[in-house]
């Protein structure tokens, strides 16, 4: 099954303040520390290497990308 | 050093090769360079076919310190076939259960044969040096072997037919020619030097401190990894134990460490004291290591074909680098015999590179995860790593996450020495993949083990056939291994039957190593003949 990008939340915005809650009041490297067990849970629950690879590209994709879009918006 | 070993095996002995003069170079078939297990157990497993094998080796002793210490299921399984497996088993430490801490508290442990009806268990702790021992003792009860002592091999010339080496002795040089050298001759080999072979890979920069203490202890015989331990604050550390009370102790130090400092007894006291907690112990051997994990881009250059340490190198974490050697020399020793005898074609050596490098990938890959766990080297890695060991103890996956060395299993080949399965398979043993243990009902009635019964075949192809009444039409040269197909099949033949995945008329074929290269659930004479033209290079 190929990593599905359809929206898949009933409520969307619940799920990102879900997230962006779990990191409040937390550092920047706790934040991290959470983030890094998040993924591998998920990884885990997903539980199918095809997927998760294709969900790496997909964000290492976009980081990058947007990584570029600012520094041309700098220039 | 207690080393009960004779030492009076090993003194150097001139040969009366060493008297020819000029251009009257003496031939050899099979030279074996490189006294160590691999070499020494490749030898035996050659002269075992019928070849005549000179074996050289630079010293005149055995190496010190127990080094090499995990013998793998695998590696006994061979070493029954060169008449010393129930020896080291009698002599080692038998083990199966690890366990992984962290902190103070146990994280997870695991079984590394949680199955019955094997003969071997699924590791034994031997020092080394006992392992060498065994084997010397073994060759000199072969005549077809000539081992020398304080020959070196110090130059190499490929002709066409042959290869001629130059051997410095205690007596000055001497020359043979040999139509096949096999370079056992270490992770430093000179061997790999003189065909002008690369040996290309990774560096770790972490350091590593081994120690073997004697001292009477109840800790169980399994093997412990800590993360973290208390004892040893932010670092990995190891403990394992040997024969003759002795424990293995490895210690992870900083990349910075100094390492003359590092092994000064007054300074490795401490560290143990702090780990067993007390300091009434001796120390055995003490060494400080970085290791790398390379291999050679090829595993045969000409008529040198290299085997273990000389061609791969990996961590120590995992036991793959002699249980990775010892499956080299049963992988080369039947081809190489086979060819020298001309019943194959030397094409057939090309398996060895072809199965062997894949075997060498995967020990790289296997020990290179593993040090990278242990030894994590960016900011994130450390930070995953911490989130794995955080959520080890509570969720099963976390624990299977942790990497503290995943222990050596014999790979399973990608060759072209295997026919393609034409059948279904729900399990089994699948071509490429090295024979599974099970009990099995011997000529008398009592329970064996196919181990044993392949063995008993000889050293050839063997076929195992699970009966279903009707006469087989066999090749000839093969032995055959029967599971009979007995009414209210007894508990053993269930085992085996399940093991293979076999019906009634089901076939494996076996390579001499113990590989599968072919099954059928209905075989025919042609069949076989075909995967046995192939197995053996002949297709």
């Amino acid at each position: 099954m190929p990593l599905s990008t359809r929206s898949n939340f009933a409520s969307p915005d619940d799920a990102f303040r879900a997230i962006v809650e779990a990191h409040r009041g937390l550092r920047d490297e706790e934040s991290a520390e959470l983030d890094a067990a998040l993924v591998l849970i998920l990884a885990n629950h997903i539980g199918d290497l095809d997927v998760l690879r294709e969900a790496i590209a997909l964000a290492r994709r976009r980081m990058l990308e947007s990584q570029q879009q600012q520094q041309q918006q700098q220039q | 050093m207690a080393q009960p070993i004779n030492q009076s095996n090993f003194g150097y002995r001139r040969h009366a090769d060493q008297d020819r003069s000029g251009a009257d170079v003496p031939e050899h078939p099979v030279v074996v360079v490189g006294a160590g297990p691999v070499g020494l157990s490749l030898a035996i497993d050659l002269a075992q076919r019928g070849q005549s094998v000179v074996l050289l080796d630079d010293a005149d002793r055995i190496g010190e310190g127990s080094r090499a210490i995990c013998f793998s299921k695998r590696a006994l399984e061979l070493w029954d076939r060169l008449g010393v497996g129930q020896r080291m088993v009698d002599k080692g430490v038998v083990w199966k259960v690890g366990k992984i801490f962290h902190g103070a508290s146990l994280l997870y442990q695991f079984d590394l044969l949680p199955e019955q009806g094997h003969k071997r268990p699924a590791f034994i702790n031997l020092q080394q040096f006992y392992a060498e021992a065994y084997l010397v003792d073994r060759v000199r009860e072969l005549p077809a072997i000539d081992l020398r002592w304080r020959n070196k091999v110090v130059a190499l010339e490929q002709r066409n037919d042959h290869v001629l080496l130059t051997i410095d002795t205690p007596d000055g040089p001497y020359r043979i020619g040999a139509n096949y050298v096999v370079a056992c001759d270490g992770a430093r080999s000179s061997l790999r030097r003189m065909v002008g072979a690369e040996f290309a890979g990774r560096v770790f920069e972490d350091q590593f401190l081994i120690a073997d203490v004697k001292m009477p202890a109840e800790f169980p015989t399994e093997r412990w990894f800590w993360f973290d331990p208390p004892f040893h604050a932010g670092r990995s550390a190891l403990l394992h134990k040997q024969p003759d009370d002795v424990w293995r102790i490895d210690l992870q130090l900083n990349p910075d460490a100094d390492p003359v400092a590092e092994k000064r007894p007054e300074n490795v006291r401490p560290r143990i004291a702090r780990m067993l907690g007390h300091d009434r112990f001796d120390f055995e051997w003490i060494s400080l290591y970085k290791f790398q994990c390379r291999r050679m881009d090829r595993f045969i250059h000409g008529r040198v074909i290299f085997a273990g340490d000389a061609a791969h190198q990996v961590s120590p974490f995992g036991a793959r680098g002699a249980n990775s050697g010892l499956e080299d020399a049963e992988n080369l020793a039947w081809k190489l015999d086979r060819v020298l005898r001309n019943a194959s074609p030397d094409t057939l050596l090309e398996s060895y590179h072809v199965e062997r490098s894949q075997a060498a990938d995967e020990n790289i890959r296997e020990s290179t995860r593993s040090t990278d766990f242990m030894a994590p080297t960016t900011r994130e890695e450390a930070r995953l790593r911490k989130a794995v060991l955080a959520l080890a103890k509570e969720t099963e996956f976390g624990q299977r996450m942790i990497n503290g060395g995943r222990l050596s299993v014999p790979s399973i080949y990608d060759s072209p020495l295997s026919t393609a399965d034409c059948d279904v398979w729900r399990g089994g043993v699948r071509p490429g993949a090295s024979m599974r243990d099970a009990p099995i009902a011997g000529p008398a009635g009592a329970t064996e083990y196919l181990t044993d019964a392949f063995m008993q075949c000889g050293r050839g192809f063997s076929i195992l056939e699970f009966a279903n009444g009707a006469q087989a039409d066999w090749p000839g040269d093969v032995g055959i291994i029967r599971v009979k197909d007995e009414q209210g099949a007894s508990d053993s033949a269930e085992t085996i039957r399940a093991r293979y995945d076999a019906e009634p008329g089901t076939a494996y074929l076996f390579r001499p190593d113990g590989y599968v290269a072919a099954r059928f659930r209905r075989p025919t004479r042609s069949g076989l003949e075909n995967a046995l033209l192939r197995a053996s290079g002949r297709n």
